[in-house]
């Protein structure tokens, strides 16, 4: 059964599940070397981005944000698609100018914290495969 | 969200990839924003402009989208750029390190290759970019967006760096936020009993505790004299630096002041709390930096006047668009004698000053006071304009 959402960046791309039900600041919270998460004391901090499904509310901190998400993408350590519940410019312009598929508009409660799942944005859909 | 026949053919690509990508942002901005269509702008003023804030990555993504040279990319609207890393002409004598201002170059050349406007300040406004009363604008600066929205009645959000950028290159942004009357009214009364005591050079600490007070609301204020549009520079910088005030109104004074009703809302700031924001650690100050937002030329008179005929004792920076220096050389040639440095193209919050050695740093802006711990890791102390040049002469 799909999980519908708001489609912020098309695309389609299937990975493993990283979720946090925190805030994620993309500047000095991520490592863009190599898509560590390095925000001390974030519920996800030493977890790799790199080919998940990131699952996370929202964005947070500086508009630069989209540049380190960029830099993520070029370093090949960058999400393969990104879920938030509420997606803000720093999180969406990341996505649009790295081409990452992200849907927002979805219920935390709805994806599993781990299994797989395929985003297809240009469907508005999330299909958790395996949990 | 509506877009004409070219913007579609745009998002089609038939300009090329980087009008493609441009388009492709502003319509998910809209789109998140609910916006109904894009509006034309009058400027564009970039963010995101200092090598120490957007860093390789930003360099990089900038190379990228404008696809360097294959494409004949360029601006459709005027287009001016937040302050850079560096003063462009003097960095060397000032010490600031080479391979930070080799990258920093790289930046603006960038920048001047699609013909953007190299006048790098926070107050454009002051160097002839002066926008007239409903004028749509895509502008990034914090306290610049302030500015044009309550002071000016012209229309902006504030803009990041990737999005200023596509509105210069679409000369569009999308209808939503502060473009729209309705999101432009007060919400909170602010009221300053004994209003008549607030010196001029107290704006600064009163926008940093309204800031803090009401986030992105926008206040109305009360004053018992009409504050001029340097003290208003200040507030308004302060109250986006420590909240994200983006747009004030000032009763009887400001252009949009009569046209919304007056929020029932109110809050109450004391002559006594705005002068307790002032800070002050015990160390020794070893870099005094006035011009945070960049001074205008009467700023830069009243710099030249509390100086006098003395000289400085500590390291002192004076920050002013390179513009306002070029029109005035006298008053920068009589700052310049005491010692005191004009810079231009930078300011204290995007310059490395971590990196080139200053560890305590006396400012006169409630913005600066309240950045500079975070962004350096640097011990800051606050006070008015007259308490900085004093210390900046007796050197303690």
């Amino acid at each position: 059964m799909d999980i519908k959402g708001r489609k912020i960046y098309g695309g389609k791309a299937e990975g493993e599940i990283l979720k946090t039900n925190e805030p994620i600041s993309f500047l000095g919270g991520v490592d863009p070397e190599k898509g560590i998460v390095v925000e001390k004391g974030h519920e996800i901090e030493g977890k790799s981005v790199r080919n998940k499904v990131l699952v996370f509310p929202k964005g947070k901190g500086s508009t630069v944000g989209s540049y380190t998400i960029y830099q993520l993408k070029k370093n090949k350590v960058a999400p393969a698609a990104i879920i938030n519940k509420k997606c803000e410019p720093i999180v969406a312009i990341g996505a649009v100018i790295s081409s990452i598929p992200t849907l927002d508009k979805i219920d935390m409660d709805d994806i599993p914290s781990q299994g797989r799942a395929i985003v297809n944005s240009n469907k508005e859909a999330v299909e958790i495969i395996d949990f | 969200m509506k877009l004409t026949e070219e913007d579609e053919q745009i998002l089609g690509g038939e300009q090329g990839g980087a009008y493609q990508k441009a388009m492709e942002i502003l319509k998910t901005l809209g789109e998140i924003y609910n916006a109904d269509s894009l509006v034309d702008i009058k400027s564009v003023q970039i963010a995101g402009v200092s090598y120490k804030t957007i860093g390789d990555a930003g360099i990089q993504f900038l190379k990228d989208i404008l696809n360097e040279g294959e494409e004949d990319v360029k601006v459709r609207v005027p287009t001016t750029l937040n302050p850079a890393g560096i003063d462009i002409e003097k960095w060397k004598e000032l010490g600031f390190p080479n391979y930070f201002a080799e990258k920093q170059m790289e930046i603006l050349d960038i920048f001047r290759k699609i013909g953007v406007n190299i006048e790098c300040t926070c107050t454009p406004y002051l160097v002839g970019n002066r926008p007239d009363i409903g004028d749509h604008l895509a502008w990034s600066e914090s306290s610049a967006v302030s500015f044009a929205n309550s002071v000016l009645g012209a229309r902006t959000n504030r803009e990041g760096g990737p999005s200023a950028l596509s509105a210069a290159l679409i000369g569009k942004v999308p209808r939503y936020g502060y473009h729209i009357d309705e999101n432009r009214r007060p919400n909170i009364k602010v009221k300053i009993p004994d209003a008549e005591s607030l010196e001029s050079s107290e704006y600064g600490a009163l926008g940093r505790i309204i800031g803090r007070t009401v986030q992105d609301e926008i206040p109305y204020f009360y004053f018992g004299r009409n504050p001029g549009p340097n003290e208003l520079k200040s507030l308004g910088a302060s109250m986006a630096a420590t909240g994200a005030v983006a747009m004030y109104h000032v009763d009887d004074l400001t252009p949009e002041s009569g046209k919304y009703p007056i929020p029932d809302r109110e809050v109450t700031v004391s002559i006594e709390e705005i002068r307790e924001e002032y800070i002050e650690v015990d160390s020794k100050v070893d870099l005094v930096a006035i011009g945070c937002p960049h001074l205008s030329y009467e700023e830069l008179v009243k710099i030249s006047r509390l100086l006098g005929d003395h000289s400085v004792k500590i390291d002192t920076w004076i920050f002013t668009s390179r513009y306002i220096k070029k029109k005035h050389p006298k008053v920068v040639e009589k700052i310049e004698k005491s010692g005191a440095k004009i810079v231009s193209d930078t300011c204290m919050v995007v310059a490395p000053l971590d990196e080139m050695g200053y560890e305590t740093v006396m400012v006169d802006s409630g913005k600066a006071s309240s950045y500079l711990p975070n962004l350096e890791g640097i011990d800051v102390i606050f006070n008015e304009t007259k308490k900085c040049v004093e210390r900046a002469l007796n050197g303690y």
